[in-house]
């Protein structure tokens, strides 16, 4: 039975999450609720210069303060595995410091208190270096360059050695694309790094004995990751270190790499005890993974019936201190929602002084859309198309060659614009000073390696056990997904999160993949204890195993003695497993392939105030194809998400960086998230397309919904202001600034 | 023959190409006949990419197959957050 046709008895519910209520009384732990006896508490201490050489380290005066139990710099490492060197470097630096906050030096005590005194202690002799961290400036061939030789053989010429790599992507002939427009638009956007803001900040602890294995618990995406990396970091074997993952308050990409955990480890090992860390707000702003910040050129060309002849965009990606391919991932997706014959995006890796970027959703596409739905909207503008048509007329279908290359299986983009067109805020009258933004978005969402298994326990309830931090409701959608394959209730159903020495390799919770891969793995987990509880039944009754199916949650005889044999539910089967051969269990390793695409689409209606350019967004709505949406609730939670996190990129949040080169604004007080009182209701309606390679239908929904929010708040706050915006965040003096601009 | 789509930039890494022409039945032995014919690609090839295979992205599956009639791009590594 396809997944269009299936019936679902608990797949499309509203059921009680489970861990809703640990989290709202505080009995679930996160990172920084993990405690050891005797442990100690570390510290880091960081770099005040934005590019500097460290001409000496002395430790000396900290080693002989009262209560410090071990004080380690970079010397204290060992040489990494091959392919870690940068996340060593990044996590301890080496000879030089390439941003402000870089961690110089790090102290395990008995006391946060004394840990902190130490590090005060610790005298670094520094050699300051020209520094950049914009990336204007940074691609500029005299600009101060922050690693020589990383440059790339495709990169062209005339830049500085800060950029480091070149990709481009398209097809057809944007020269005769563009000759064959009525109007041709052409403008130069640039966004602001901002951070994923997770509230919970980095904490982690972790022991290791005189045989040098090693347990870590720690607040991560991935706790396979989290091991493999520290494993690479400390030239330690994978299975020496056992890493538990916490509960989670955040992460949204940047919580997928390492930063403290492997100078924990370090500290454990030289101390000989348990050492615990937890990041301060403004160690997270300065020294974890913000989002790239860039500088991009894109021109347009649209004939008078709104159909897009052609498209160019050149995109800047400010990268952080080491190489990174985000770009490509701006570069890819930028014109995606699009049906093209003529499409051509390049785009360009810089490196700066600044901390190493992270994945945050959909890693570079948000920029990117931001540029090219801004200028289709201002073409729509121009030639005085109604947006919401135009994107109809030229909206990628299953079949489309896409603006990256792979023809496009079946997907919901033109019915996330119909059931947008048909919602009543399209429509809704807009008051003075407002103005209403529409943006469509895409991302790629991926599956990979994925481990799960599922046992039946006496009573005949299922324990679901995986290897992927529960970060948006997996527990409650892989238990959906387990007890509508058996057909047993949800509450029979019972998932954990394990540790990396229960089950095999995970990647972690990222790609939008958890719901799609550990479900798929899941089912397949699922279908192999039905097959086998078949197999064992068709032995008890002496039939043939092709005669005994799984229904309803109940095996039943299906031949030609129908009637001899009562149907066996699985509460029936636990209590005579040991008869029929002992436990039993399923469990499926796969890496999971077929992810379906992504599509969204926003409205967004926003007031500019004339007399101060400060913007309120009115009124929001997201519509989105999540394939089938499992648990609603969750689906929903995403979509509002993203589309927050997308709005306070758009209107407040931005990385301040001073003449010195070192952050400006270190806290939540001046780093602006939104906060509800900020915001409206955001209102979501999900598309229903399902995902060919899901069995249910599944396609991942975390990612996308961050994808179309700058351009949608742009193109309304342009349309409100009646100045084109492109230039994020837009703060209200910026805003200000454009309307009072001729 | 499979044909494998070049695009953009990766061009100059299969001699100017746009389409090669392969003689392979799944991804394992496109990955290793790609820098045996195209020494340039096996840098790429090595920092790992992702393939497009009829539409659907494959970052590992060495054994997902490829038809004579089959798409295929060679793709950059696709990453999530």
């Amino acid at each position: 039975m396809s997944a269009q046709t299936k019936q679902f008895k608990v797949i499309g519910q509203r059921l009680q999450r489970p861990d809703g209520i640990d989290k709202v009384t505080g009995r679930a732990r996160y990172g920084a609720d993990i405690d050891a006896a005797g442990m100690l508490h570390g510290k880091i201490l960081r770099s005040p210069h934005a590019h500097a050489r460290i001409l000496s380290i002395d430790t000396s005066a900290a080693e002989q303060l009262n209560g410090v139990m071990a004080v380690i710099t970079r010397a204290d490492f060992p040489t990494p595995h091959k392919g870690f060197e940068d996340v060593q470097d990044n996590c301890m630096a080496g000879d030089r410091v390439l941003y402000d906050g870089h961690a110089v030096a790090a102290v395990a005590a008995t006391s946060k208190h004394i840990a902190k005194q130490a590090i005060k202690l610790i005298k670094v002799q520094y050699q300051v270096l020209p520094h950049v961290t914009d990336v204007e400036q940074a691609i500029q061939p005299d600009a101060p360059v922050v690693h020589s030789g990383l440059v790339s053989r495709r990169v062209p010429k005339g830049f500085s050695e800060n950029v480091v790599r070149y990709s481009s992507f398209g097809h057809g002939d944007i020269e005769t694309g563009f000759k064959a427009a009525d109007a041709v638009l052409e403008r130069t956007y640039k966004t602001e790094a901002t951070h994923q803001g997770y509230i919970e900040p980095h904490a982690c602890m972790a022991s290791m004995g005189l045989d040098n294995r090693a347990d870590m618990w720690v607040c991560t995406q991935g706790h396979f990751w989290i091991r493999n990396m520290c494993a690479g970091v400390m030239a330690m074997e994978s299975a020496s270190l056992r890493v538990t993952a916490s509960e989670i308050g955040g992460g949204f990409g940047g919580k997928t790499t390492v930063f403290i955990e492997p100078v924990v480890l370090a500290l454990a090992k030289k101390s000989g005890r348990a050492v615990k860390m937890v990041m301060t707000r403004e160690e997270v702003l300065r020294a974890t993974g913000p989002t790239v910040s860039t500088m991009m050129h894109v021109k347009v060309g649209m004939n008078k019936a709104g159909r897009i002849t052609a498209t160019y965009a050149k995109l800047f990606y400010q990268a952080g201190a080491y190489k990174q391919a985000t770009v490509d991932f701006g570069a890819m997706p930028a014109f995606a929602p699009y049906a093209l014959e003529n499409v051509k995006t390049e785009g360009l890796d810089v490196i700066t002084n600044r901390p190493r970027t992270a994945s945050y959703r959909a890693p570079g596409a948000p920029p990117a859309c931001f540029a090219a739905e801004s200028a289709i909207d201002e073409l729509c503008q121009e030639l005085g198309l109604d947006p919401m048509e135009v994107r109809l007329i030229n909206a990628a279908k299953g079949g489309t060659k896409s603006s990256y290359g792979p023809t496009f299986e079946d997907h919901g983009l033109i019915q996330c614009l119909e059931a947008a067109k048909a919602h009543p805020h399209w429509q809704a009258p807009l008051e003075i000073n407002q103005g209403r933004g529409l943006a469509a978005g895409f991302w790629f969402n991926f599956g990979g390696e994925t481990c799960v298994s599922v046992f039946l326990n006496n009573d005949g309830s299922v324990t679901v056990t995986e290897g992927n931090p529960d970060i948006g409701g997996s527990r409650a959608s892989i238990s959906m997904m387990v007890a509508e394959e058996l057909g047993i209730p949800y509450e029979q159903v019972r998932t954990t999160v394990t540790d990396t020495g229960s089950l095999g390799p995970n990647e972690p919770t990222h790609g939008s993949r958890v719901t799609f891969a550990v479900g798929l793995a899941a089912i397949k987990s699922a279908r192999a204890i039905i097959d086998e509880i078949r197999a064992r039944l068709a032995r008890m009754w002496e039939v043939d195993v092709t005669d005994v199916v799984w229904q309803d949650g109940a095996a039943h005889y299906t031949g030609n003695k129908a009637g001899t044999f009562e149907p066996l539910d699985l509460r029936q089967v636990a209590d005579i497993a040991n008869n029929l051969g002992g436990p039993i269990a399923g469990h499926h390793e796969a890496n999971a392939e077929g992810a379906g695409v992504s599509f969204g689409v926003h409205i967004a209606d926003t007031e500019v105030d004339p007399e101060t350019g400060f913007t309120s967004v009115k009124r929001y709505t997201v519509i989105q194809d999540a394939g089938k949406a499992i648990q609603p609730d969750y689906v929903e939670g995403q979509l509002q998400g993203g589309a927050v996190q997308g709005i306070g990129w758009a209107l407040n949040e931005e990385y301040v960086y001073g003449e010195d080169g070192c952050l400006q604004n270190t806290g939540f007080l001046d780093y602006r998230i939104p906060v509800a009182s900020d915001l409206p209701m955001i209102d979501t309606v999900i598309v229903e397309v399902p995902n060919p390679g899901h069995p249910f239908g599944v396609r991942g929904v975390g990612e996308t919904p961050i994808v179309p929010p700058l351009a949608a708040i742009a193109n309304a706050v342009s349309r409100a202001c009646g100045k084109r915006q492109v230039d994020l965040p837009m703060s209200p003096p910026k805003v200000l600034a454009s309307m009072q601009k001729a | 023959m499979a044909k494998i789509q070049i695009f953009g930039s990766l061009r100059d890494l299969f001699s100017g190409h746009d389409v090669v022409e392969l003689d392979v039945s799944n991804l394992r032995q496109l990955l290793i006949k790609l820098p045996q014919l195209y020494p340039e690609c096996a840098p790429e090839i090595a920092e790992g990419v992702s393939v497009s295979i009829d539409g659907k992205i494959i970052n590992d599956a060495w054994f997902t197959p490829i038809r004579p009639d089959s798409e295929v791009v060679v793709l950059p590594r696709i990453v999530g957050g």
